[in-house]
């Protein structure tokens, strides 16, 4: 797992940071970050537009945090998209 | 040991809130119903503005009357699943009579309409299928996906080019492909744009389901739903509906012309393991639907009395849910503070609408949501804009 992927994803991130929260590998998306079911849906459609590629619910209801995110993006991104 | 409750702390938090601003939102009691828009709550008599009584049928005499004889005559309750004890001529006719008058070959009713859509995702869609469904979907869509396994994806709001985009990513893939949309979407108002799916269908190949809860004896020029109004029924393949709302009982149904449909009845496990509708409700529905087909000056009522309270609402400058005139009319507010404040301050002026709050709502949304009825005369709209105009743009200012 690249810290690229994981700064994108910090990145995209950010508008549902709401209360600013420092962001790590280890940061529990949901719980963490006070976010609710629908605004963690909401931020994984724009992980999946970012990399153009497709999480499945399914995938996300097991994805808790950034690292577990970066994992998944990773092994589904065919080329891994550099910076 | 955890406390298994200790994940409610936030709940409990957000709840005390609330109630530190009024009275208790979610708990409210109509107390003694008069008539379909008014009730007494909290020893005041309040117009109704969010009760999905669409065509105001809940006290209709022949329906009330249909009700009373098939209690009489049937019981209580059915006891029993519809595949076990449960199936009465009642259940049987109303899905003869819903067939015809949706214009479809098979029809099946469910307990709720939660239910059905539970059943009829999870009897469509299992573990090797996609499902795409809208990501404004009500939450018996989201939860129907879960309970059929199926792969989920979630697609922009009223997108078919975003659903374009995320069915190209997954071409090629074994299994079906389901796409569910709705005919008015529960809390914005806003309707699906039903051509530009069914021009996605020609490209892609996929069956399209549409949840008419709050279309279905609403729009078009027969009351069977936006797929009526857009005149695009062939090709929407399956269409389900509540009793809930327009008919005003309680019940479900699924519908299509698929020659296998029947054979979800052994197939949907939300249908099989429960207790089939009560006699009194499939025989008020029956009645209900008839109304449905041969009183359309309430679709006609209705019309005029959401246009009337949009552009009322339009008047006053309120950030609306949507753009076009629907029977659910959904205001924008700042926060969830405010809007429980308002929410009081409608109440104690005397109207009653429904307070939407994330994440029941898309986009974080914190809503005052009314919903429009035909029962509702031009006096109850006006008076419902003026308190609008009185709380809501006083609050606004202050
Ligand atoms: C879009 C939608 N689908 C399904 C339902 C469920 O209907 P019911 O109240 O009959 O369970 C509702 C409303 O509750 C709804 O708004």
């Amino acid at each position: 797992m690249t810290q690229s992927t994981i700064n994108q994803i910090c990145k995209l991130l950010e508008p549902f940071n709401t209360e600013r929260k420092a962001l790590t590998a280890e940061t529990d998306i949901s719980a963490d970050l006070n976010i609710d079911s629908v605004a963690v849906m909401d931020f994984v459609m724009e992980v999946e537009d970012h990399f153009d590629i497709e999480i499945p619910l399914n995938v996300v209801s097991e994805t808790r945090s950034i690292g577990d995110l970066a994992a998944v993006v990773e092994a589904r991104t065919k080329k891994v998209l550099l910076p | 040991m955890i406390d298994l409750f200790d994940k409610h702390k936030g709940i409990e938090g957000r709840f005390a809130r609330m109630l530190t601003l009024g009275v208790n939102a979610l708990g409210l009691t109509n107390d003694r119903v008069i008539s379909p828009t008014r009730a007494m709550i909290n020893g005041r008599e309040t117009i109704l503005a969010g009760t999905n009584n669409y065509m105001g049928i809940t006290l209709d005499a022949d329906c009330i009357k249909a009700g009373q004889d098939a209690m009489a005559e049937f019981g209580t309750g059915t006891t029993g699943s519809r595949i076990a004890n449960g199936s009465y001529a009642l259940h049987v006719q109303l899905e003869a009579e819903l067939a015809k008058f949706l214009k479809r070959k098979h029809c099946i009713v469910f307990t709720t309409g939660y239910q059905a859509n539970l059943g009829m995702m999870s009897g469509l869609a299992g573990p090797k299928d996609t499902i795409f469904l809208d990501s404004d979907s009500h939450s018996s869509i989201y939860d129907g996906c879960t309970l059929s396994g199926a792969k989920l994806v979630r697609f922009r709001h009223n997108d078919a080019g975003d659903l374009d985009k995320r069915m190209a990513r997954s071409e090629g893939e074994e299994g079906g492909r389901l796409v569910v949309i709705e005919g008015i979407y529960s809390m914005l108002g806003d309707r699906a744009p039903l051509r530009d799916f069914v021009e996605l269908k020609k490209k892609h190949g996929f069956q399209l389901l549409s949840d008419e809860a709050h279309s279905f004896g609403v729009l078009g020029p027969n009351g069977r739903g936006l797929a009526d109004e857009a005149g695009l029924e062939d090709d929407v393949d399956f269409v389900v509906g509540t009793f809930s709302k327009s008919v005003g009982a309680v019940g479900g149904f699924g519908a299509g012309n698929h020659p296998m449909f029947e054979t979800l009845r052994y197939a949907m496990r939300p249908y099989m393991f429960t207790a089939s509708s009560s006699p009194a409700s499939v025989a008020t529905s029956i009645a209900a639907v008839r109304k449905l087909a041969a009183e359309p000056e309430r679709r006609a009522k209705l019309r005029a009395n959401s246009a009337r309270l949009f552009e009322g609402f339009k008047a006053l400058g309120l950030d609306m849910g949507c753009d076009v005139a629907s029977p659910v009319v959904a205001v924008k507010c700042a926060d969830e503070i405010s809007t429980i404040t308002m929410w009081n301050a409608l109440i104690e002026a005397g109207v009653y609408v429904n307070i939407a709050l994330p994440p029941g709502t898309p986009n974080k949304l914190c809503l005052l949501r009314c919903s429009v009825s035909a029962a509702h005369d031009f006096d109850d709209i006006d008076r419902i804009i003026a308190l609008f105009g009185r709380v809501v743009i006083a609050k606004a200012a202050a």
